[in-house]
């Protein structure tokens, strides 16, 4: 059943980002930064987790959950440390994430070459 | 511009408009809700795995972007990202096995113009703007809602 909600929930989130890139000019980047700050803002407000709760990895594995990882982290480490948590917590989450893209992308630059 | 001109103009302009390839909307809306929902799919795969090892929720959630990202990565290293990101669409980009395939495909493009200043400084080309903005944005709501709950000391 979860694997139905993930299905779903994620499908739907890619669907509305092709949406917006079929009918708009802005760049797939610019998608990737809305969708960041949109689950970011989500996150602050609370509404994020809600969804996650049932959406499972539909709402995590989209880049909206990463910005929302973001913000997770500088809740929790603002409970824990007071005003440092701000500054801290950006990567309490999302840093693992962030360290798997930087050594696993460097080294498939090393290994690998790109194809034309 | 006389009234010939104008119609051939007009004309061009049809034919302009017959000749450029209609993106099919209904087949990438279809083809993004797939991609993207398959590959959440495989998420929530890792995510019911690392749940029974991992001892919070924070914790699982942190170990499963970052298996996703190691996937997205592996699989733009072997070239297989491009070929699902090509009919995929958004659906490809948007889960965080794309943005760890934007950092990977500009460390593979850029290190041609050396590790340093090609590899090294142009691999978050596209990544670095969502870390930028997530955490600006990021950075303003909680600062907001600590300050309305009275946490930040």
């Amino acid at each position: 059943m979860d694997y139905l909600t993930a299905f779903l929930a994620g499908g739907a989130i890619c669907a509305l980002a092709q949406i917006i890139y079929d009918n708009t000019k802005l760049t797939p980047a610019h998608i990737l930064v809305s969708f960041t700050v949109a689950g970011a803002v989500l996150g602050g407000f609370g509404v994020y987790q809600r969804f996650a709760e049932f959406a499972g990895a539909g709402a995590i594995i989209p880049v909206s959950g990463f910005g929302n990882s973001i913000v997770m982290g500088m809740l929790s480490e603002l409970e824990r440390l007071g005003w440092e948590g701000l500054f801290t917590g950006a990567f309490e989450i999302t840093g693992l994430g962030v360290t798997t893209a930087i050594v696993f992308g460097g080294l498939m630059a090393v290994l690998f070459q790109p194809k034309d | 511009m006389d009234k010939a001109q104008k119609d051939l103009h007009a004309r061009y302009q049809q034919m302009v408009k017959e000749a450029t390839p209609q993106p099919n909307r209904w087949k990438n809306l279809v083809m993004a809700f797939i991609t993207g929902g398959v590959i959440c799919t495989i998420g929530q795969l890792f995510y019911n795995l690392f749940e029974v090892i991992e001892p919070s929720r924070l914790e699982t959630t942190a170990v499963t972007q970052a298996a996703m990202i190691a996937l997205g990565a592996i699989a733009t290293g072997l070239g297989l990202y491009d070929w699902l990101a090509e009919r995929g669409g958004m659906g490809a980009a948007i889960p965080v096995t794309g943005f760890s395939n934007t950092v990977t495909a500009a460390a593979m493009e850029f290190k041609r113009e050396g590790y340093i200043l090609g590899m090294g400084t142009k691999m978050f080309v596209i990544a670095g703007p969502v870390l930028v903005y997530g955490i600006l944005s990021g950075f303003v709501v909680s600062l907001l809602r600590a300050v309305l709950t009275g946490s930040l000391f």
